[in-house]
């Protein structure tokens, strides 16, 4: 057959099979296997046809949990059917996957392996969730690259069908599922001569069908649930074979030959690794390397590890093996040792009496864990266990790639050590997110990997952050298949795109002496010399760099590209790198813009084309110059004034240093220190916001809008601006109760992200030149330092005291400090100034549940926290439980308080003699549902913990420890619509029904954004999102209306960027109702493709209630308790249409491009479901008394 | 019974009266409707070029917006193979107008520069369009553009068309220039095959409130005929071009007034928009009244009539009209 070449990633490479080989899939998003449910579903929605011509149904489901049982049915009724996941994805089908075992079910579960949250989540990869499905039957079979990630789908599928044993395929995740490589297609030919359609008749005829009725899924007794389970071991033993058969069939088709244990290296090797998953191909790579040296080294790939076949591992090993490494990506602590290394003990000992293969001794036989989390494997360590393997007493237990200076686990390594080839080219980009580096990088590998017979490899590092997010890109090309599974750390080419990250990475420390340095720099060849901090000026003349400068910034906007940097730092990568013949490559280029651009129309082609031309005639070679000049040294990566011991772990970690901090550096239960944003300063914007105190009016709305905290006003004693800078601005208070007070609206310079909103919300304008306003947007570079400096003194100046602030009325609540700031979120978000204004209000005595989430990674994505905490100390504490239960688990704080403070109450009264009776009482009646009742409750605990201090009776030291929750604390559930309306609405619907006094915080951006834009059951009608490739064809659910029918529970449902007053009132009413309260706040979203970046999202908001797509109310059970009616509606009736706020986003726009039939339709009845909820609100809301009757009636 | 048939772009129109490019034409029914109520053409709402340009960067932008920047999101929207990012819903709306309705199609081509008129213009005649306007909407606000680079403009954009396409062609032009009667002239032997006078610009306005400056509609009002009924008559026969008059058409009085002065056809706009689809019938069947009223036996034999060639005082038509106009009035 002819071989077919494509560069893809492993997830990719993994849904084109399962695609083609099934018709039902379940999916739910979880990174890092999104990717997979995304792409059958965008098949589908194009009409893609299966091997057997007919388009599969793909079905989102409410969690992963759902997706199995969903499976598990299509599965029992006859359809091919598959399914995709990762990490708890996983854990949340293991009770299906047992059924579906049980049943003996053909199917195959592709997982990209991902760590299981611990003591904190980890989106990377390890193999710990496919280590807890080892009970549940699955075979389980392991890829170790793309190819193989694409080959083993099919394998497995052959094999699932064939034995009925259902199959887990596991690739690693990110290491592998995002890693673009260039391999074999599968074709589909190749896929019909694998698959026996026998099989398939034999699925379906195994199916329930009510013509030949059977009975499943019965209750057995003890009499017989044991013997009935031992049937299936027939089942079992064949399987292996027959995986073996079907990987004989296919070397047949493709050449590619694999076993179900495959062994590389020496014949008569005495040190052999054993392990899965794409650290095998390190190791492969290192045991190449080091046989060709004369090492006797080998390493076992083990492919199929359920059901293990102990007979051809055996037979597997050489004979002369001495000693074993078994390396898990995985912990299971307070365990013998971790699962593979059990199993090949057990193996080996088995074998070694039936007498399989040829090695007749037990060797030794030693455990190791590695990578978790998509830590590094790299040939350094590989080589490191062979090394240790050769020593006396090699260390058992190991671990490999950290240091753990705690219990001594880890073995040394040389990270100098390399096993790179010369005959790859090695590249590395540092890039922004925005500037479209990676988008670049994937195209160069697709033009190497199509136009050459080179082979091809990228990956990609990401950041945390998603404002200004930095990404690394590593690609590598090479004349034979890459088995590289890890960074590039010896690079022939670096390529730095933005100038700034000069002083945040050493870069040129992964350049090979010789190599090529680019630089995007607006300096030339003459003057960039003298920019240079002295470090790098250092590494250029010792390593005898090639120096090159491009003026990119300036190439673009020449040739109209506008800040899109990316074909032109492509263009002096192929001019550069002579990884292409550079003609070749530049035809290539401008084929693929054509290709890209062509329907744009030739201008936007021939700006591109432009780009390039000149791309080339603007590069130019630097002559480095003999000797360092330069004296400027790398700023440490926090600022100034952080303690020292956050600096020197957490700072650690921002200064990209965080795999060389050792296990000591860390709290053994994942417990940080909050307010440690604050020392990261990422000088992010380009423009910031300047106040004009002339024009400003104070009324806040700049300050509540600011997603970041960079905006704040404050009022204070006109004493206090002495000392000022001379550029700090102050002004009378205007508020009447502020009388004789200063005020200073002060913008934190090297935080904010320039995201425009609070311009976009300014009323005040200037009255002779009305494009100004109150604030208006500079150049931030001039004003830094003075700006900074100022920010300080406005930081330093004295709060407002929290009970002389009329909390009701925003132009004076602003003043209250925010507890959430400088977070990573998108410039512009939409959630974070509802979080902001929380912590305002009530920050110091939150606790926090927050489900996983864009607001449990910007609120606890290490290194830094935007929680942080007042003068006091005090401030929000703060978790993430999982992303399913986080109802359950605020709910759980709640009732542990209650209980403590229960507890604390019978306390203090058994120790009222002692006391005092009105003490005791006063704390125990006190009312706190105002800023000076709090006050005076704090006071009074802290006098209570006083007089308790040297009391060493029982009782006494029982209230100290509980005499804090004495003070109301505010519990917080907060979580996004995938939370609420999805995976976690059962749980969310019974804290609601429990009575509690919890407050729900729904930030609904109708959409899973952080997994990338999937559909929720909030997601809109004819809203295009992931899993609703062609609209969503069904409304929004109404969470507001279910939680109404409860009659208890206080609902609103807010727009902050609508009518800020009301979002306001809407927190206070539902923090200090005693019962359960939930807001669900309109979050506009980087998802709805609306320009964040020039502050879009408020205006946004407003469209949506005007033309009535976004309701505003409240219903306050209390009013039913006056006789009023509970739910008042705050929307005006519609003043636009739907369709123009429709129109107005791109996620709905897009389908008026793509399918402009179905989005006529959906608009129509967009616009009805909202005359529909107005003209059923607003009936609810005019009736008399309690509107909870309505409500039921509506939802029943 | 009275002829009321016009020849206007090489069509032969059962009568004078031409919606002009509104979104009312948007919607098939409306399209329908006008054909119920006696229009004999339709002319769509114009395809903006630089709309479509601007609407398909400001569209990738947004799809692009935070995309390969964060692991867990590398995008935000599915990829469908496939977006309708150029004119093809337009043209698709012209090929359903076509199959809706008997009456011709007018398409129209909204641009200010030589750039993408072209492809779609040649796009419009495969949709089936049986005429072309040519909507030279531009308001020149460089101030080192001349009179004579912006009028080179428009017949750049005309011949760069015209060699396109066969269909026939007609431009609507504003008023703006320093001599009509030239630039028309130029049109004219430019190939233009009708001349639309005249475009009615959006007009900003202020709000005091807010301190914003805003755009709205500004419906012409029945004054606003003055103006185009002044250049019909004054360019009726000398130019080939067949001229069709809009702005201020409001009522049949109106119409059989530009007809006179040398109108092929009417365009209405306001009148439909205020008054509905539907008043065209009236329009048509006051028409029909005064005409048998007047015992004119056809649109032909009043057509140009009260031009300036052929009215008895020329000058009429000219600047001193304004003196006289004045004295008149101090006279009453």
């Amino acid at each position: 057959m002819n071989k077919t070449y494509t560069t893809i990633d492993g997830n990719e490479a993994v849904a084109y099979v399962a695609y083609r080989c099934n018709e039902v899939m379940g999916i739910y998003p979880i990174t890092p296997s999104s990717n997979m449910g995304e792409w059958c579903d965008q098949w589908a929605s194009e009409g893609v046809k299966n091997l057997w011509g007919t388009i599969p149904q793909v079905v989102e489901m409410q969690s992963e949990a759902g997706a199995a049982g969903t499976v598990h049915g299509a599965l029992q009724t006859g359809a091919l059917t598959c399914t995709f996941t990762a990490a708890q994805g996983l854990l949340l089908k293991i009770p299906n996957m047992l059924k579906i075992a049980g049943e003996l079910t053909p199917t195959v579960f592709h997982i990209s392996a991902r760590t299981i949250a611990t003591h904190a989540l980890s989106i990377f990869g390890d193999h710990r969730d496919v280590m807890a499905a080892r009970m549940t039957g699955f075979a389980m079979i392991s890829s170790a690259s793309v190819q193989e990630a694409m080959d083993f789908a099919l394998i497995a599928q052959v094999a699932t069908l064939e034995s009925r044993v259902p199959f887990l395929h596991f690739f690693d995740g990110f290491r592998t599922s995002h890693e673009v490589s260039k391999i074999e297609m599968v074709t589909e030919e190749i896929m019909r001569a694998m698959i026996n359609e026998d099989h398939i008749v034999a699925h379906r005829l195994r199916a329930m069908n009510p013509d030949k009725p059977v009975l499943r899924g019965t209750a057995q007794n003890p009499d017989v649930f044991f013997q009935a389970r031992e049937a299936c071991n027939p089942f079992y033993d064949r399987a292996a074979d027959i995986t073996q058969k079907a990987m004989d069939k296919f070397a047949g088709l493709t050449g590619r030959q694999y076993q179900l244990f495959q062994y590389v290296g020496a014949p008569d090797a005495e040190r052999v690794m054993v392990l899965m998953g794409s650290g095998a191909e390190a190791a492969h790579e290192t045991v190449e390397y080091l046989t060709e040296r004369g090492e006797k080294v080998g390493v076992l790939k083990v492919r199929l590890y359920r059901p293990f076949d102990t007979k051809r591992f055996m037979e597997s090993l050489p004979a002369s093996v001495k000693t074993l490494a078994v390396l898990d990506r995985t912990k299971e602590p307070g365990a013998l040792g971790e699962p593979l290394y059990l199993d090949v003990v057990t193996a080996l000992h088995e074998a070694l009496a039936a007498g399989y293969g040829s090695l007749k001794t037990m060797p030794k036989v030693l455990c190791g864990r590695y990578g978790l989390s998509s830590k590094e494997f790299t040939p350094a360590m590989v080589k490191a266990v062979f090394d240790s393997l050769s020593s006396a007493s090699p260390k058992n237990h190991f671990t490999i790639g950290i240091d753990d200076d705690v219990t001594k686990t880890s073995l040394p390594y040389d990270p100098e050590f390399s096993t790179e080839s010369d005959k790859v080219v090695r590249a590395l980009f540092f890039g922004l997110g925005s500037d479209g580096t990676v988008g670049a990088n994937k195209n160069s590998i697709k033009i190497i990997g199509e136009n050459t017979d080179n082979y091809a490899q990228g990956y990609f590092v990401y950041d945390s952050k998603k404002a200004g997010a930095v990404t690394i890109s590593h690609l590598r090309f090479g004349p034979k298949p890459i088995r590289s599974t890890y960074l590039v750390t010896k690079s022939n080419f670096v390529a730095c795109h933005q100038p700034v990250f000069l002083d945040r990475y050493d870069m040129l420390k992964p350049l090979i002496p010789g190599g090529t340095f680019l630089l995007n720099t607006p300096y030339g060849p003459d003057k960039v010399w003298d920019q240079l901090p002295r470090p790098v000026q250092d590494s250029l003349i010792k390593s005898k760099v090639k120096f090159y400068v491009i003026d990119a910034i300036s190439v673009a906007k020449s040739t109209g590209m506008g800040a899109r940097i990316n074909t032109i730092m492509q263009t002096c990568f192929f001019a550069l790198s002579g990884v292409l013949p550079r003609d070749e490559a530049i035809e290539q280029i401008k084929y693929t813009i054509k290709k890209t651009y062509g329907r744009k129309g030739e201008e936007v082609v021939a700006k591109n084309i432009a780009a390039v031309d000149q791309t080339l005639a603007n590069l130019f070679e630097v002559k480095v110059p003999a000797a360092v000049t330069s004296k400027k040294e790398l700023p440490p990566p926090f600022v100034a004034g952080a303690p020292q011991e956050i600096a020197c772990s957490l700072g650690r970690i921002y200064g990209n240093e965080g795999d060389s901090l050792p296990v000591s550096a860390f709290t053994p239960d994942g417990t940080f220190p909050t307010g440690t944003a604050q020392y990261e300063k990422r000088n992010l914007a380009l423009d910031i916001p300047v106040w004009d105190e002339k024009t400003c009016i104070q009324c806040g709305k700049c300050v509540l809008i600011c997603p970041h905290a960079c905006i704040r006003m404050k009022a204070y004693e006109p004493k206090y601006l002495e000392g000022a800078p001379a550029t700090f601005k102050s002004t009378d208070a205007r508020s009447p109760e502020w009388k004789g007070l200063k005020w200073t609206l002060q913008v934190a310079p090297e935080d904010c992200t320039g995201c425009i909103l609070c311009v976009e919300v300014c009323p005040a304008k200037n009255k002779t030149e009305a494009k100004l306003k109150a604030i208006n947007m500079r150049p931030q570079a001039p004003i830094r330092f003075s700006e900074r400096d100022n920010y300080n003194f406005f930081l330093a100046l004295p709060e407002l005291d929290r009970r002389k602030v009329k909390v009701g009325q925003l132009r004076q609540q602003q003043v209250m400090q925010p507890l959430f700031e400088y977070s990573g979120a998108c410039a512009g978000c939409g959630e974070t100034p509802y979080l902001k204004l929380l912590t305002q209000l009530f920050g110091d005595r939150v606790v926090a549940a927050n489900a996983t989430g864009c607001s449990s990674i910007y609120g606890g994505n290490l290194p830094t926290t935007p929680y942080a905490k007042d003068k006091n100390g005090r401030g929000p504490t703060w978790n993430n439980s999982l992303f399913e239960d986080t109802a359950e688990f605020g709910l759980g704080f709640r009732v542990s308080l209650d209980k403590q403070q229960e507890f604390g109450g019978e306390l203090l009264r058994k120790l009222a003699p002692k006391l005092g009776d009105d003490f005791v009482n006063a704390i125990i009646t006190a009312n706190q549902t105002d800023e000076a009742g709090i006050y005076e409750q704090r006071e009074r605990v802290a006098a209570l913990k006083q007089k308790l201090a040297g009391d060493t009776s029982s009782e006494a030291k029982m209230l100290l420890a509980v005499a804090d929750n004495l003070v109301r604390r505010s519990v917080w559930i907060i979580g996004g619509d995938g939370w609420a309306y999805d995976i976690g609405y059962g749980g969310l619907d019974h804290v609601l029904a429990c009575g509690r006094d919890v407050n729900l915080l729904v930030l609904d951006t109708e959409v899973y954004s952080n997994t990338g834009g999937q559909m929720s059951k909030s997601t809109p009608r004819g809203a295009v999102a992931k899993f609703a490739a062609g609209g969503k064809p069904l409304r929004k659910k109404d969470l507001g209306l279910i939680a109404m029918a409860y009659g208890g529970v206080y609902v609103a449902s807010v727009a902050m960027g609508a009518k800020d007053e009301h979002t306001l009132k809407a927190f206070i009413e539902a923090e200090s109702y005693a019962g359960p309260s939930i807001i669900i706040a309109y979050s506009h979203c980087i998802a709805h493709g609306i320009d964040l970046d020039r502050g879009a999202g408020a205006k946004q908001q407003k469209l949506a209630v005007d033309s009535g797509q976004w309701l505003l109310y409240r219903y306050d059970p209390r009013r039913t308790d006056k006789g009023e009616n509970p739910l008042s509606l705050d929307s005006a009736p519609a003043k636009a249409r739907v369709q123009d706020y429709l129109m107005s986003e791109n996620r709905f726009k897009m389908l008026t491009k793509s399918k402009p039939e179905d989005a006529k339709r959906y608009f129509e009845k967009a616009q009805a479901d909202a005359d529909a909820r107005w003209q059923l609100y607003s009936y609810m809301a005019a009736r008399k008394g309690d509107a909870a009757a309505t409500a039921t009636a509506a939802t029943a | 019974m009275v002829d009321l048939t016009t020849k206007y772009l090489g069509l032969t129109l059962k009568n004078p009266l031409v919606p002009s490019a509104s979104a009312l034409s948007n919607k098939i029914d409306n399209i329908k409707k006008m054909e119920d109520a006696g229009a004999s053409a339709v002319v769509l709402e114009s395809l903006f070029e630089e709309q479509i340009r601007m609407d398909s960067d400001d569209f990738e932008i947004g799809l692009e917006a935070g995309t390969e920047s964060y692991a867990e999101a590398l995008s935000y929207f599915p990829k469908p193979a496939e977006y309708r990012l150029g004119p093809e819903m337009y043209l698709k709306h012209v090929q359903e107008a076509k199959t809706a309705v008997k009456i011709p199609i007018i398409a129209s081509l909204n641009g200010a520069s030589v750039g993408g008129w072209t492809e779609y213009a040649k796009e419009i005649q495969q949709a089936g369009a049986d005429a072309l306007e040519l909507n030279i909407y531009y308001i020149p606000t460089d101030l080192d553009l001349s009179g004579a680079q912006v009028e080179q403009t428009y017949l750049d954009i005309l011949k760069a068309v015209k060699k396109a396409v066969t269909l026939p062609v007609a431009v609507k032009l504003s008023p703006f220039f320093s001599s009509t009667g030239n630039m028309a002239k130029r049109l004219d032997e430019a190939g233009a095959d009708a001349l639309v006078l005249f475009n009615r610009f959006y007009q900003p306005d202020i709000n005091l409130e807010n301190l914003e400056v805003e755009h709205s509609i500004l419906w012409s009002t029945p004054q606003a005929r003055r103006l185009p009924l002044r250049w019909v008559a004054i360019l009726y026969g000398r130019v080939k071009a067949q001229l069709a008059a809009t702005s201020g058409v409001h009522n049949a009085s109106d119409v059989l007034k530009m007809l006179m002065a040398g109108a092929a056809v009417t365009q209405l706009c306001s009148v439909i928009y205020k008054q509905g689809i539907d008043q065209i019938k009236v329009v048509e069947r006051e028409m029909v009244r005064w005409m048998e009223e007047h015992e004119y036996e056809s649109v032909q034999q009043m057509q140009g009539c009260l031009s300036q060639k052929n009215c008895p005082d020329p000058s009429a038509f000219e600047r001193a009209q304004y003196m006289r106009a004045l004295s008149i009035y101090k006279a009453a």
